[in-house]
């Protein structure tokens, strides 16, 4: 089974995903290899909409079968959208973990930080593939 | 690094991801672990139990000595074949293993877990001395459990020569088929089959299981189809410190006749006559989030722990085994990462054939 790293997201070491998007606020999700790591996902607490967060805080929780596991804040600001359909559907995390299981999206404090996370190549080295 | 049992290469071949699970090489997953549960609850599915010990024990003191040895009475095999769940316990009435007890030809089989092996073959060993019984391990054999509505069907269609044996036998009994032994017997709250046979012919049996039909299932699903069914694991539920009164396994005690003086009995008598302290319930989270071990029951009448919880695949919500106070009833909270969340005391099983039959 190989793992998918698309070549034009970007990547923090705690195995979130972080998309540009036009209106300048970055879509968030957990990778591939999170989700095989984690297994079935069977629960998704997601943060509320107006939140500030900081880098590195708890935005939420993904949990599995066999374990829960926190989702970090990637890149300080403003939670400006949620994935409501995610919770009702929390297996699409494992089907389709880079499109329908975006979990948030955070309007940055600093646009600049964008640019600070991992490239794919990067992310990939990180997990060894 | 762990044991492998003889069927490590076949987990390979079907995409097992292996763990390290009580020093063996198993497989927790082959792909995923909810359809692996689905299929048990609606077709078949065969899992390695091949790291679960076989002890023989025989002699004529063998009745004498396992009705000392356990807190339930083998006196209640009526005739060979029939099979016995039963606890084991130190003298303080903490439970050493669970276990399954066969009265067989050459007296009685046990079946106990992996991970307690070497303290449960010390102790055994050591109770039988003074009656001069032959404790015999045979780590030589490896086991396949077939669990599901149509396991008993796939079985047959996968090992013909097995089929007037599986017509045979009524759920809790097992017999021996040359070098094999069958029983109807298992672990998912499902119809099903265990089948014990020596290690090298088990590969074939694997495979044939699975041309017939049969999906190979992980100890991940494993562990949700045993707790949907309501059943006890060994280190959750209970251990030595734990006594089976608290861990609902007290249909598993036989206190008659009255004279019968296993280990255990004095203290088990004792905390009967004061009163058991607490009892084992099921849980139904109303609120959000996933139960799990560890985690801290609120009621009315004190505290309680979560001892196995987890997201039922066939209910769609969380489950829980929990300890709790013996006056708890009703509705609880349970504290899920720094956050009480609503949760109601139900009636196991939650899922029985594949329905739910917790209320």
């Amino acid at each position: 089974m190989s793992t998918t790293v698309p070549a034009e997201l970007k990547y923090v070491d705690t195995h979130e995903w972080l998309r540009l998007e036009a209106d300048g606020s970055i879509t968030v999700g957990i990778t591939d290899h999170a989700q095989t790591l984690l297994g079935d996902v069977v629960y998704i607490d997601l943060p509320a909409v107006g939140t500030r967060l900081n880098r590195g805080d708890t935005a939420g929780v993904v949990e599995s079968v066999k374990a829960a596991s926190d989702v970090y804040v990637p890149i300080e600001g403003e939670v400006v959208a949620v994935n409501e359909a995610l919770v009702d559907m929390p297996e699409q995390v494992n089907a389709d973990p880079y499109g329908e299981a975006w979990f948030f999206r955070i309007m940055p404090a600093d646009p600049g930080d964008y640019a600070q996370a991992m490239g794919a190549e990067q992310y990939k080295e990180l997990i060894g593939v | 690094m762990p044991q492998r049992t003889p069927l490590f290469d076949a987990h390979a071949a079907a995409a097992g991801k292996l763990v390290d699970f009580a020093g063996w090489s198993l497989p927790i997953h082959y792909g995923s672990q909810l359809r692996e549960h689905e299929t048990v609850r609606a077709g078949a599915g065969v899992f390695d139990v091949s790291h679960m010990t076989v002890i023989d024990v025989s002699g004529p003191q063998a009745t004498a000595f396992l009705q000392r040895l356990l807190a339930n009475d083998v006196a209640r095999l009526g005739f060979e074949g029939k099979a016995l769940y039963s606890a084991m316990l130190n003298p303080q009435g903490g439970v050493i293993d669970d276990l399954i007890v066969y009265r067989t030809a050459w007296d009685y089989r046990l079946v106990v877990n992996a991970a307690t092996r070497d303290k449960d073959l010390a102790w055994i060993t050591e109770q039988a001395q003074p009656f001069g019984v032959t404790v015999d391990e045979r780590p030589q054999l490896a086991m396949l459990a077939v669990q599901g509505p149509q396991a008993r069907a796939l079985t047959r269609a996968a090992a013909p020569q097995l089929a007037g044996l599986i017509d045979s036998l009524k759920v809790f009994q097992g017999l021996p088929a040359g070098g094999w032994f069958v029983a109807r017997t298992g672990y998912t709250g499902e119809d099903g089959l265990e089948i014990m046979l020596p290690g090298d012919e088990a590969p074939a049996l694997w495979q044939a299981l699975l041309q017939a039909g049969v999906a190979p299932v992980g100890l991940g699903a494993r562990d949700t189809l045993r707790l949907e069914a309501g059943m006890n694991l060994y280190g959750n539920e209970m251990d030595e410190t734990m006594s089976p009164l608290a861990a609902g396994m007290g249909w598993t005690i036989a206190w008659e006749p009255a004279g019968r003086d296993f280990i255990g009995r004095a203290a088990l008598e004792a905390e009967r006559e004061a009163g058991v302290a607490h009892k084992q319930v099921g849980l139904l989270l109303e609120g959000k989030g996933v139960l799990r071990a560890g985690q801290t029951v609120k009621t009315p009448a004190g505290d309680g722990i979560v001892t196995s919880g987890t997201f039922s695949p066939s209910l769609k919500q969380s489950i829980a085994m929990a300890r709790v106070p013996a006056a708890a009833e009703g509705r609880v909270e349970v504290e899920i990462r720094g956050q009480c969340e609503p949760a109601r005391i139900v009636r196991m099983p939650f899922v029985r054939h594949g329905q739910a039959v917790f209320e």
